[in-house]
């Protein structure tokens, strides 16, 4: 017994601390490829990367220099469109898929929504080509930001319905038996409790947005100047990053990836936002 | 003000300020209170006593149509307040849990406001009061909850910083700060310590003055000390109604007399 003991105790020890490192070195794989990919974009783009790039318009072809300020400026309008078109009728809609769960219209809407989130991309764009690049005949910013709109939809919906969900019913509850009609229990405390969730989703869904290449190939194309117009073909980030990386010129490939080091920082930078937000909502 | 010299001036002759006639609920197909009769006096404690599961709760939630707000649930049977049936057609919950407040078993406050915010929550939101107006109604609120002294100096904090007993109050004092004629309060101190508890129940007895209360409650000792009639319910019905010291000295029925020495529930 009093050598059993000490035996039993050093065999635990021993698993625990094998549990341990294979948790440690299965994680360390998991993030491995992130460490990966940004030290290697770092690499290649930080070389490219200077003021150049963030105010020039593109050098022609051959031509040393030369920037993507143009297409920076591009998906910053896009995704800012996009949003205006996605957030508010994603946030309703999520809202009421939340508070009416049972009614015909919101199983329908849920379904409809579960669907939208499992359309390729590329589909979304040639959607967006149908029906907004043929009729208006050219590509253009409208095309771009519905087609990356209809990508954000069903995030902010799907985030907004799961929150509302997790807020407790004795707040609704409490709202109401104060004597105060559902609709503002709804938007002035239900909506309150969970704001900082929902805006991590929103925020998401702008990243997932900003990232997004396909949907945009054919609907608001690229443009090597200033977009004048929203009517007008718009350069994006992307598609930028897209067109130079399969181009033939070495000093392409550099832009494209400078390109891509701006557009992963971006969305690394939102996506820890919102990280920071849902944090501080959490105390 | 005008509320309390009535009360007390009609304290021989009290009016009814609440009435129920064969009121009936569902929840789905089962029928969790079946067709109960109970008035209830201004400026009385009316203690709903009785196992678990025998509809007391239900019945409370019936009185401010709070019961509709579940899912597939129904109510039969009217409820009159002063007079006016609260179930009629042209009639809008909204405005009858205006006047009929609830307190719930868990307190909850609302998480996002401070103190002096959950307080205003209903005041503020129905809107048409100015700063002022809301400030002096928290106060106000505050005070009769017996809250305001412990408060007073973190009115900013979050609600859910209070301790429990600290927040129940709380939320008695923002069902107070609409200034409803009655409080339902469904089991209000189950989840408090037994200081908290004796808080409660003596702030409901000052309350009494200005509100009329119907509290379920499991806790015997509790009706006893606190209200005026006691109504006792057992697997949806109501077994026995009446002065609070004739059903605990007195009882006429046996069921109640059963149960309130502890031989079941």
């Amino acid at each position: 017994m009093s050598e059993g003991l000490p035996r039993v105790q050093r065999r635990r020890h021993f698993k625990s601390v094998m549990a341990n490192a294979i948790i440690a070195i299965l994680a360390g794989f998991a993030i491995l490829p992130l460490i990966l990919v940004f030290s290697y974009i770092a690499r290649a783009g930080l070389p490219a990367l200077n003021l150049d790039f963030f105010y020039k318009l593109p050098a022609p072809a051959g031509e040393l220099g030369g920037g993507m300020a143009n297409a920076i400026a591009g998906s910053l309008l896009m995704v800012v469109m996009s949003g205006l078109m996605a957030i508010p009728p994603g946030l309703l809609c999520g809202l009421y898929v939340a508070e009416f769960p049972n009614q015909k219209l919101a199983l329908a809407l849920r379904f409809v929504i579960d669907l939208l989130t499992g359309v390729p991309s590329i589909v979304i764009g040639l959607f967006a080509y149908a029906v907004l690049v043929v009729p208006m005949g050219g590509f253009n910013a409208w095309a771009g930001s519905a087609a990356l709109a209809i990508i954000m939809l069903p995030v902010v919906s799907r985030t907004t319905e799961e929150i509302l969900r997790l807020i407790p019913g004795q707040l609704r509850e409490a709202g109401l038996a104060l004597g105060l009609p559902r609709w503002k229990v709804l938007l002035r405390l239900i909506i309150r409790a969970g704001r900082s969730a929902i805006a991590t989703g929103v925020f998401l869904a702008i990243a997932r947005a900003s990232g997004e290449t396909a949907p945009l190939l054919f609907t608001s194309f690229n443009n090597q100047y200033w977009t004048k117009s929203l009517s007008e073909p718009v350069a994006s980030l992307p598609v930028q990053i897209y067109t130079y990386a399969i181009s033939p010129y070495e000093e392409w490939h550099r832009l494209a990836w400078a390109g891509s080091l701006v557009l992963v920082s971006v969305v690394f930078a939102i996506n820890l936002l919102s990280r920071l937000l849902l944090k501080r909502g959490a105390k | 003000m005008s509320l309390k010299r009535k009360v007390r001036g009609k304290r021989i002759m009290k009016t009814t300020i609440l009435e129920a006639q064969h009121v009936s609920a569902w929840y789905g197909s089962h029928r969790a209170v079946q067709d109960i009769n109970v008035a209830v006096k201004t400026g009385d404690v009316l203690a709903l006593i009785g196992p678990s599961g025998c509809g007391k709760s239900t019945f409370l939630r019936c009185l401010n149509r709070m019961h509709e707000e579940i899912d597939s649930t129904r109510v039969e049977g009217r409820v009159f307040y002063k007079g006016e049936d609260i179930y009629a057609d042209n009639v809008d919950p909204v405005a009858v849990r205006s006047a009929i407040g609830m307190v719930f078993q868990k307190p909850n406050p609302f998480p996002t406001l401070t103190v002096a915010e959950n307080v205003a929550a209903g005041l503020r939101l129905r809107g048409g009061f100015s700063r002022a107006e809301i400030e002096s109604r928290v106060e106000t609120a505050l005070r009769r909850s017996a809250l305001w002294d412990e408060v007073k100096n973190k009115l900013r904090a979050p609600g859910t910083s209070l301790s429990g007993g600290q927040q129940q109050r709380l939320c008695i004092a923002r069902a107070l700060a609409v200034q409803p004629e009655i409080l339902l309060m469904d089991e209000p101190t189950s989840a408090l310590d037994p200081i908290s508890t004796g808080r409660i129940e003596e702030l409901m007895t000052e309350l009494k003055k200005s509100v009329t209360i119907v509290i379920v409650t499991h806790n015997m000792q509790q009706a006893a000390r606190i209200s005026d009639q006691t109504a006792f319910f057992l697997m949806g019905k109501l077994v026995e109604h009446g002065e609070t010291s004739q059903i605990f000295n007195a009882p006429a029925r046996e069921e109640t007399e059963n149960y309130i020495s502890g031989r079941f529930g």
